[in-house]
């Protein structure tokens, strides 16, 4: 963290759905190679804010800027310096785990001898070579979470965006998991991730915690415990959490 | 062109690799092609009569053997109780019962004229309407052959006997399977060219994955025209199986050019496949696509002149019928494989299609967000 370089930042970022306000001004900063927890209790309107910085949703108000460019006008520029992998499995599963590859690559402008290369590469990373051909739907789902997201860094995007990505999957591969994301960051990959589980807000280098909408606290994890007196992030995330009022 | 070509290259993998397809598009033209023309037909047949005979002279029997003997009509009844008969047509054993009344020769002789009693029954519509108009034409015809009995001198023919010879174009033998199955093959290349454009990229937001390609630079019309021309391809190729099919088994050459034909395919196929695009657009879930689908080609078919001819048709049904592109292909067809029309005289057709090309993928490009 010593350069601070920018790469996301909200100005009172705001989405509101008739009535109802998803995400209210919110405004906050992330820098280059860190990792980012953007934690919230569901509905407190963490999917929406992100929607809007991968730019497949317009904000109501406020200014974001991701990678550079604005959430308003420059939504193609922002999609070519990002990866995104989402809490649904968003592999094709009629394909093998090499045509996944190869397809990903290939919309993202890669050519065919680096996406073959790289192909390689991660296939020995993840230890899937025996695996290579068979169809995406036959894996285990902590298998397809840690291949989703190494089809979404294989671009070498500037900031990956993580919506639950360990949702349902048991501890051992949650721990490979965040192997995976630690190595992205010291390769200078800004991981922007969304959890429920508090073990994981520990490992992050800085934590926000949104509440009905708005973010409620924003820092370390170990100034966050210092702040609220608490022994764990969980501890946190729930004198925070108890506060909110609107529920799904 | 290169993101182009990994998005063909993924379509054409996830098609083939999907055994359910691939059955639709090989044995669902063969086996519509081989099954409908032959059974269902305009022409009734098998029309059940029942006689009451009050009569019993040469002449009734005449009658009713020129009836059975025409083989439109199977007698089920022969009595001489009008209540017997009625009872039968209750039962739905009878469509038709024809009542000859006693001393019909007499009067017939006598007063040259007598009655006759037709009762049909109208719950299947067109099998009691065509059974009565052949009943009709069949008494006309015999009425004929009693009065031409009676001349004794030809020359002095009170009736001219004035005979229409129908001499029919291009289909001379009014055969009835060289009229349906080009229609029929329109209607399997608008299916797949909807149905299953449709289909797939609703499949894509069901499972979720659109969501991921909408986060990847790809561009509007790289994906839309990713998803074209697989199904594009298809079309063409549902189209030589069809054409080969009912060469095969109809026997049926087309007088016109194949050229022609695949030519006007191609346009159409842009058109229909536009359609799919835009329906997959206002979609959320694959019932709903069905749904939709299904409604438009129901609407189509039957409004295209395939099972019923536009000329009949009132007005404003003629109007509507304009913007009905499978009209226009079932027309092409007709007109390619049966009269050998060319390019020449099929170029308003041409155009108006090119024109439902342009207009449906011009709104689906627009419809499509890559928002959510």
């Amino acid at each position: 963290m010593e350069n601070k370089e920018i790469v996301i930042q909200a100005q009172g970022l705001t989405k509101r759905f008739g009535d109802f306000i998803a995400t209210n001004a919110i405004t906050f900063e992330v820098y280059k190679g860190e990792i980012f927890g953007f934690l919230g209790a569901n509905g407190a309107g963490k999917t929406t804010a992100m929607k809007i910085l991968i730019g497949i949703s317009k904000p109501s108000g406020g200014e974001a800027k991701v990678a550079g460019f604005d959430v308003y006008s420059e939504t193609e520029d922002i999609k070519k310096n990002i990866g995104y992998m989402s809490q649904k499995f968003s592999l094709y599963e009629d394909l093998t785990i090499r045509e996944n590859i190869r397809f990903f690559g290939g919309i993202y402008g890669l050519d065919r001898k680096t996406i073959k290369e790289k192909t390689d590469v991660l296939l020995k990373t993840l230890g899937f070579e025996a695996e290579a051909d068979k169809l995406v739907s036959s894996l285990p789902l902590g298998w397809r979470q840690k291949l989703s997201f190494s089809i979404a860094i294989l671009h070498n995007p500037k900031i990956v965006f993580l919506d639950e990505p360990t949702g349902g999957v048991d501890p051992v591969t949650r721990r490979q998991f965040w192997d995976l994301i630690y190595e992205a960051s010291n390769r200078g990959v800004t991981i922007f991730v969304t959890t429920h589980y508090m073990d994981e807000a520990e490992y992050c280098n800085r934590v926000s915690i949104m509440v009905d909408g708005k973010i409620e606290a924003l820092d370390t994890p170990k100034n966050l415990k210092k702040q609220f007196q608490a022994e764990s992030m969980d501890d946190v995330f729930h004198q925070l959490a108890r506060k909110a009022k609107r529920s799904e | 062109m290169k993101t182009l070509l990994f998005l063909l290259e993924k379509e054409f993998r996830q098609i083939f690799r999907n055994s359910s397809i691939i059955r639709i598009i090989f044995v669902m033209p063969i086996i519509q092609l081989i099954v409908l023309p032959i059974a269902a037909d305009y022409e009734v047949k098998n029309v059940n009569i029942a006689v009451v005979d009050h009569d019993h002279s040469s002449y009734s029997r005449q009658l009713v053997q020129k009836i059975i003997g025409s083989g439109y009509f199977r007698l089920v009844e022969n009595t001489d109780s009008y209540k017997k008969a009625l009872k039968s047509v209750e039962q739905n054993d009878s469509d038709v019962i024809i009542e000859i009344p006693a001393h019909f020769e007499r009067t017939l002789i006598k007063e040259n004229e007598a009655k006759l009693l037709l009762a049909i029954n109208a719950v299947n519509g067109t099998k009691g309407n065509m059974g009565g108009a052949y009943l009709n034409s069949i008494i006309k015809d015999f009425n004929q052959d009693v009065r031409t009995d009676w001349v004794t001198f030809p020359r002095m023919n009170p009736m001219p006997l004035l005979d229409i010879v129908p001499r029919f174009w291009y289909n001379t033998r009014m055969n009835y399977q060289l009229f349906m199955v080009p229609g029929i093959l329109v209607i399997l290349v608008t299916m797949v060219g909807s149905f299953l454009t449709a289909l797939n990229i609703v499949k894509e937001k069901e499972v979720g994955t659109i969501e991921q390609i909408n986060v990847t630079p790809i561009k509007k019309h790289h994906f839309i025209l990713g998803k074209l021309i697989p199904f594009w391809v298809l079309g063409l190729v549902v189209t030589a199986i069809g054409l080969t099919v009912s060469r095969v088994v109809f026997g049926i050459v087309p007088v016109g050019s194949l050229l022609v034909i695949f030519g006007f395919t191609a346009i159409f196929l842009l058109a229909v496949l536009g359609l799919g695009l835009l329906m997959s657009n206002f979609s959320d879930t694959q019932q709903q696509a069905m749904f939709f689908a299904f409604f438009m080609i129901m609407v189509f078919v039957l409004m295209g002149g395939l099972y019923t001819s536009i000329d009949g048709m009132p007005e404003w049904a003629k109007i509507m019928t304009k913007f009905n592109p499978v009209a226009y292909f079932i027309d092409v067809m007709r007109l390619v494989v049966i009269k050998g029309s060319g390019i020449y005289e099929i170029r308003n057709h041409i155009f108006a299609i090119l024109s439902f090309a342009i207009v449906f993928n011009g709104l689906a490009i627009w419809t499509y967000k890559k928002q959510v």
